[in-house]
Order: C-alpha cells, then structure tokens, then sequence
C-alpha cells in the first residue's frame, strides 16, 4: 500500500505539477477538487495506474472522488489488485 | 406534473449553488452596435451608460465597419436572409464556397468547411477524422470547444502541459504504437494571451510523425506579419495539417467558424462531422459580411498593424502603472489579481469609471489565477487608451496594489 502510494505521488507530482510549482503533494491533498488534476487529464492517471499494476478500471469506478487525493487512488488500486499476488 | 415542485426545487437549490460559489454569470445589455465605446445598462433596469469596452473579441475593429455591413446588407437583398437547409440537402449557396476558399487562400492551406461556429468545428472535427486506434494529445489549457470535441471522439485522449515541449515529445514517444498521433493545441490562449510554440510543435510532429491540429480563433486576422496566424508567426504556413478559427471574433465578429486544412481531412469533416451534417447551414448575410472582411484584411494590414500598436502601448501603460500582467505579444492582455472578489471589485469600479472589464477566476482559469483579461482593438484610439489607463490608475491606487506583484498580492487580499 505505501509503496503504491509513493509510485502514485511520484507520478502525480512529475505528470501534474508545472515547473516552479512548489506544493507538496500529501496522501490527502484534494487533487482535483483542489484543482491540481482537472477532469480533461485525469486520462493519463487511470491509464498509468492500468498499465503499472495490470489492472483494467472499469470508467464507472474511475470517478473524479475516486481519483481525488493519493490516499482514494491507492484504495482503488489495492481493490482491483486484490487477491492477486 | 412531468415538472414537479420537487424538480423545480432541484434546479432552484443548483442556481443558488451557481451563486453562493460567485460563478453566477449575468449578461449586460448593450444598447449599441460592437464597438471601442459602447452603451450598456448595467445594473438591469439601469440607464445605459457609455463606457469604452476592453473585453470584446473585435481585434480587428471589424464588428461594425461599415463596408462589412454593407455587403452584408446586400447579400441579405441578393441572397435572402435564411436557407432553411443543412449544407448537403439544399443549403449551399455560390457564396458559401467562395468564402471557404477565400479562407483556404488566407491560411495557406488545401481546402476549408464552413461550420456553424468554431465550438461546432472542434465539437466535430475529431470524431471525423480519428478512430480507436488513433490518439490525440492537447496541451493542458486547450478551449473548452476543443476538450468536448476529443470526448465526442473514440481515440485515446491524452495531454501535455502547457507549452512544455520536452513533455510533448514524452507523450509522442509513448503512444509510437498508434496509428496516428494528432498534437492538438491553441494558436492563442485564450486566457493568457500567450502564443503556443508552433515552430517546435512541428519539428516535433515530423519527428514523431504526428499530425497537428490548430485552433486560431484568437489569431486568424492579426497574428503574423500579414494576420494568418500563428503559423505565419512561427514560420510554418502549409505545415498544419488541421486548422480550425472562428468568423465570430476578428473575422467580422457574426457567428460562424470553419476546418481548413488537408483536403482529405476536410473532405471527412463534409461527409462525417455531425454538427456540419446535422446543423443549418451559415446564413447568407453573415456569409457576405465575411467575404467583405477576407477583401479588406487581405488588401491591407494596416489594421493588424494598429491592432499590434495599441496592443504595445496597452502593455507598456499597465506596466508603466506598476501592474502585474502576463507578458507576451497577443492582443489578450492578464491583469493579473490572484484572488477572485478583488477581481470582481476591481471590474465593477472600472465600470464606474466608464471601462468595461470582467473579472475571470476559478473554474474558468486555475485557482489562484484570478484576473481581469483585457483585449486591444485596432478600433480604439490613444484617447481610449489614455481614459482606460488613467480609471486603472485610480482604481489600482484605491486597491493599493500598484507596484505589487504575486507575493504581495496574495498576502493582503488572499488567493
């Protein structure tokens, strides 16, 4: 779980955060609530997160509430990665 | 009752959410034609007042010319004033084909489609032109237009940010697997008033061998020595595969947009796009109206010139003032605010001030972004610049941020 956590923040803050941009993405900052994802971009998220943990996330769970801090991401993954080893 | 009273409430709880969040947007009514100095009633109800506008798309000063309506008054006497036709059944007119290859003249590209509007044009283009197996890969602050036109589209959406060209190339080299890569941006954006980097762009494209799809609404007339456009700026006429603009804003400022580009792709848009299909044709009075614009702005640039004088002057004014705004070259000039209410109260003062401004702030540019967007015409002269200043002048001082920047800003009013 920590180690999916930290490959999604690593991924969020490079993808996401424009150069000069000093904020520090936490396990529960509002990413697109707090306008650091937006809808139109949360694609290349979902698509990342599919492809790293070989995982599909069917568009109806892909829910901007779904997507919306670190800490919901990694409870998504974990739930379609679960009872896989 | 389908409309219930609980239905009812629905809709009236959602508008008053609109409100309390401050993004109840409402329109004032203009008393007179599209020009530097307009009449506008505002509050509703109130006695317009004349105020010198600073916020319209009318870069060319070309909404009211005379000559334009003229010619519009006449294609109403020659050609009538509806078709009551789509294109393809009974809605195209000898005029509707000259004005598309005037255009297709203009842009330096092989042939041009007529559409309702630009957002029709970017609401159908993609869907047109790509599959699934495709994918399109637009800069982050893309038009609104341009997004719902790439969900209206089954290939694979992806995104860049803003300008960042290291990031492009990233992108391109992931999706080498497709069969085509489209780079999808703005000319102009339209909230920044920055030029996108188009020169790179297609370097990039010929690399990767990606097709490039511009939107030039906020350039076709003015950007580039002689108005085509960014293209033309950044030295790459004949290399943009896709370009769409608008008739709606320098062009004359009526309604109507267009897809211009490879023949081929243009062609697809006639047979596929569904918002060309499935929607009326251009009136012939606009359609007249415009082929009066492309005579005038392709006989002489002597407007893009003044539009491109006053649009320095403008700049040099507000920095002059001790105002922070967003660099760059394009009439779109950011008086940059940071926090929303200071941007709605700085916009209603000007307005008492006889300047018409609006204020811009989340969701419509990023948080923390707030501003008042002001937008240069060749129509206004030195006395409107020199009016406009002085209000900014008094205004800035009452809001004591003359001389501040971000920082300073932000800690007296808050982001």
């Amino acid at each position: 779980m920590d180690e999916v956590k930290r490959m999604v923040t690593e991924y969020v803050t490079r993808e996401y955060l424009e150069e000069g941009d000093d904020r520090v993405i936490k396990e529960d900052t509002p990413l697109i609530t707090g306008g650091i994802v937006d809808s139109f971009s949360m694609v290349s998220l979902k698509r990342f997160l599919e492809k790293k943990y070989n995982i599909q996330i069917p568009d109806a769970d892909a829910t901007p509430q779904a997507f919306d801090s670190i800490n919901n991401i990694a409870d998504l993954v974990t739930r379609f990665t679960k009872g896989r080893v | 009752m389908a409309y219930s009273k609980e239905t009812r409430e629905w809709y009236e709880n959602e508008i008053s959410g609109i409100r309390e969040a401050g993004l109840f947007k409402e329109e004032r009514y203009i008393h007179s034609p599209q020009a530097a100095g307009i009449a506008v009633e505002f509050p509703v109800g109130a006695a317009p007042k004349q105020v010198i506008n600073l916020c319209s798309n009318n870069y060319l000063g070309l909404s009211s010319h005379p000559d334009v309506v003229k010619a519009a008054h006449e294609g109403l006497d020659y050609r009538g004033y509806g078709m009551s036709s789509v294109r393809f059944i009974c809605g195209t007119q000898d005029i509707h084909r000259q004005l598309e290859n005037k255009l297709t003249e203009f842009l330096g590209t092989e042939d041009t489609l007529l559409f309702p509007s630009c957002m029709d044009a970017n609401a159908g283009v993609f869907e047109a032109v790509l599959t699934e197996k495709d994918v399109m890969i637009a800069d982050r602050l893309v038009h609104a237009s341009i997004v719902d036109g790439m969900r209206l589209c089954k290939a694979m959406q992806d995104t860049y940010k803003h300008s960042d060209m290291a990031h492009l190339e990233e992108k391109l080299q992931e999706h080498q697997d497709k069969r085509v890569r489209m780079v999808i941006t703005d000319g102009v954006f339209s909230m920044d008033g920055d030029l996108v980097k188009l020169d790179q762009i297609v370097a990039l494209a010929e690399k990767y061998n990606a097709m490039v799809f511009v939107d030039e609404s906020h350039a076709s007339g003015f950007i580039g020595k002689t108005g085509r456009g960014t293209h033309e700026h950044c030295g790459v006429v004949g290399k943009i595969d896709i370009i769409t603009t608008t008739l709606g804003k320098a062009l004359g400022g009526a309604s109507g947009g267009c897809v211009s580009g490879r023949k081929e792709l243009v062609e697809m848009c006639r047979q596929r796009a569904r918002p060309f299909l499935f929607s009326n044709t251009v009136a012939p009075v606009i359609v007249s109206g415009a082929l009066k614009v492309m005579d005038l702005i392709s006989q002489t640039t002597a407007r893009r010139d003044k539009l491109e004088q006053n649009t320095i002057c403008w700049r040099k004014l507000l920095t002059e003032a001790g105002f922070d705004i967003k660099e760059g070259e394009s009439p779109i000039v950011p008086v940059m605010l940071y926090n929303a209410r200071l941007a709605q109260d700085i916009a209603r003062d000007l307005f008492a001030e006889g300047i018409y401004v609006v204020g811009f702030f989340f969701p419509v540019v990023p948080k923390g972004q707030a501003r008042i967007r002001t937008q240069m015409s060749a129509a206004h002269e030195t006395h409107h610049l020199d009016k406009a200043i002085a209000a900014f002048i008094k205004v800035g001082k009452k809001h004591d941020i003359l001389g501040k920047g971000k920082k300073e800003i932000i800690a007296m009013y808050g982001q």
